[in-house]
């Protein structure tokens, strides 16, 4: 078994591709990614400032659709009895389960020790921030008094009672704002070294004040690296549980609930995988058209894309297992409401979603199982864009058709977004995209010192000690 | 401790190498003439120089287990006393202590606590934030430290210092340059 693997592994040109172009050298690789950063204002590349103007048009709409929101009220939204949650939980769900990505590829692959994501990591991580973000938005946005989340966490007040800390979504509040801040934290102290290099290579003096304060006094110490090496394998230890907790936890604001379609234990596994998924994509869809922006072949090789892809495959298979036995669990169940759940997916008013949502996240995934398919930066994309859509539908086929249709047919609604939902979630697109493109241009969105590691004269250093 | 502390003049003296093989070469050679106050600068983490210096001693790994071991007591500490005790709640006539149910909020302090201490102690135990050291002050130290340059610094706190023979030594070594390290 194990040769016939090998022998396939050896035969594929990408798998043995290099992580890092060869020539490369510990100061080639620092200024190749910081020129990015150092390089004049007046040098910014048209598409980044196009892009800034999509995001930041995008962010106003976000600040037109949350005035109206907290003017009118969270009835300019489609949620009502019996669909209290609609589009808000949906995206929430969406941007969380996106930024799970970012964690596993730094975190868990570093205690894997796949040193394939050293030129990601910095990037995911990012990712993860500005996704949290996002999703930190809904919760509060769909509170309906935007003026009391502190009511959800456990403070002193004249109110004199406690959160219920039996309830799901008290957990969801201790997961989230964890994890908000763990992923800030891991992102800021990843970025440290990184920001020391900025500060003794940028030009303008301004940005070496601004760098010099943010590194905090880096200076590659042996005393500082000893310390930070095994900071960053604890906060890697800690983010690796944090994350399955936090999409566990999100999953049980669904499964403890007794509504059909949402009270089964394959929940917290599935919502991971699938968070995984979704995140993989998301990296994907941004990569894409970063590499070639920004002349990044060197370091974003083949072998990574080709490495995303088997992973969205194979968490896509474990997200397929998850549907099916979602339809097997109801069947097993033997109770009717259960049977209809799966009967009203398959054939209900919102037939049309369920099946797009099989179409996006099952059937088109099947194609990175040919290597022609990994190793076209075109096809990966557009089936990395399917994922995107197949993710923000199965949430909406779990919350939305299970709500509309629930026990007692006097009670069933239909649920639509109105054009203030698509405003609100086109708004934290643009959040999230000015952050993104404001991260690229003024924080090392490569990580330098790791990707030295990479290079020859590193990786020599270290095999003469084994 | 009485008035101020006089600093010495020297923090130390430093070399420079043009790779990692000739700063542990430099490093076994230094140890060899007897100095013990050393510290390298390397522009990426090299485990060998950890090694030589002897720096695998981190006393992080016992800050963060003792910060997520408060966290997860202060969590299920609190969540008991606000749930049994102080705001006693029948909910479906469940216990007062459901303890299952404040597991999750308490793993979460446990993480939460355990990574902020991972990265302030880190910062901590690293003596940051500080600014200025006496490193900044060598040109060549600021242009190549964060990018491809490996220095070697001998600490003027070393009982065998003597800036003159320590400099000496260094430039024995084949370096890049040699320079003397005022605080």
């Amino acid at each position: 078994m194990s040769s016939t693997y090998d022998d396939a592994r050896a035969a594929d040109p990408i798998a043995q591709a290099p992580v890092l172009a060869p020539g490369h050298t510990p100061g080639s690789v620092t200024e190749r990614i910081s020129e990015v950063v150092t390089a004049k204002l007046a040098k910014t590349p048209k598409w980044w400032l196009l892009g800034v103007a999509v995001g930041f048009g995008l962010l106003n709409l976000f600040l037109l659709a949350v005035t109206n929101l907290f003017m009118t009220g969270i009835g300019i939204w489609g949620n009502n009895v019996p669909v209290g949650w609609g589009w808000d939980i949906v995206c929430f769900v969406w941007w969380i389960g996106i930024g799970h990505a970012g964690t596993l590829i730094s975190a868990i692959l570093l205690l894997l020790r796949q040193s394939w994501r050293n030129s990601i990591n910095r990037f995911a991580e990012a990712m993860t921030v500005f996704a949290v973000a996002c999703a930190g938005m809904y919760p509060i946005l769909h509170l309906g008094r935007p003026w009391l989340p502190y009511w959800l966490l456990p403070v002193p007040g004249t109110l004199n009672m406690w959160p219920n800390f039996r309830s799901p979504l008290i957990w969801d509040v201790f997961a989230v704002s964890t994890y908000a801040t763990i992923s800030i934290v891991f992102w800021y102290v990843g970025m440290l070294p990184d920001l020391a290099t900025l500060r003794d290579h940028a030009k303008a003096k301004v940005a070496r004040f601004a760098y010099g304060m943010a590194a905090l006094g880096w200076r590659n110490s042996s005393r500082h690296w000893a310390n930070y090496e095994v900071a960053s394998l604890l906060l890697a230890g800690l983010s690796t549980p944090l994350v399955l907790s936090v999409h566990s936890i999100v999953s049980f604001d669904f499964s403890v609930g007794i509504v059909p379609g949402w009270h089964t234990t394959v929940f917290p596994p599935y919502f991971v995988a699938g968070a995984v998924f979704a995140g993989f994509a998301m990296v994907l869809t941004l990569v894409l058209p970063l590499r070639p922006l920004f002349k990044l072949h060197d370091f974003i090789t083949d072998r990574h894309l080709q490495n995303m892809a088997k992973v969205m495959l194979t968490t896509g298979l474990i997200v397929a297992y998850g549907y099916v036995l979602e339809i097997w669990a109801a069947f097993y169940s033997a109770n009717e409401f259960e049977i209809f759940m799966v009967l009203n997916r398959f054939t209900g008013p919102y037939a049309v979603q369920y099946w797009l949502l099989i179409l996006c996240n099952i059937l088109v995934p099947q194609l990175l199982w040919f290597r022609q398919v990994r190793s076209n930066v075109w096809a990966l994309w557009v089936i990395a864009m399917f994922i995107n859509v197949g993710m923000w539908l199965e949430r909406f086929v779990i919350i939305v058709v299970s709500l509309s249709r629930d026990y007692v047919p006097s009670n069933w609604s239909m649920y639509h977004g109105t054009k203030w939902d698509i405003a609100v979630f086109a708004g934290t697109i643009g959040l999230f995209l000015t952050l993104l493109l404001l991260f690229l241009r003024f924080l090392p969105a490569l990580n330098m010192f790791e990707m030295r590691v990479l290079t020859p004269e590193a990786t020599k250093a270290h095999e003469e000690e084994k | 401790m009485h008035g101020p502390q006089k600093e010495p003049a020297l923090h130390g003296v430093m070399a420079e190498f043009r790779n990692p093989e000739e700063l542990l070469a430099a490093i076994a050679k230094a140890k060899a003439e007897g100095f013990t106050k050393l510290d390298a600068y390397t522009p990426y983490p090299i485990e060998k120089v950890l090694d030589a210096l002897d720096l695998h001693h981190s006393k992080i790994p016992l800050l963060v287990l003792g910060a997520s071991i408060f966290g997860a007591v202060a969590v299920f500490g609190f969540a008991y006393w606000a749930s049994a005790i102080d705001y006693p709640l029948n909910i479906g006539g469940r216990p007062l202590n459901s303890w299952p149910a404040f597991i999750p909020a308490t793993f979460e302090g446990a993480i939460f606590h355990g990574g902020l201490a991972a990265a302030l102690g880190m910062l901590l135990l690293n003596g940051l934030p500080r600014p200025h050291h006496p490193v900044f002050d060598v040109k060549r130290f600021v242009e190549h430290a964060s990018k491809d340059g490996y220095f070697l610094v001998v600490e003027s706190d070393d009982p065998k210092f003597d800036a003159a023979s320590v400099r000496r030594l260094l430039e024995s070594l084949a370096p890049v340059e040699v320079n003397e390290l005022e605080n």
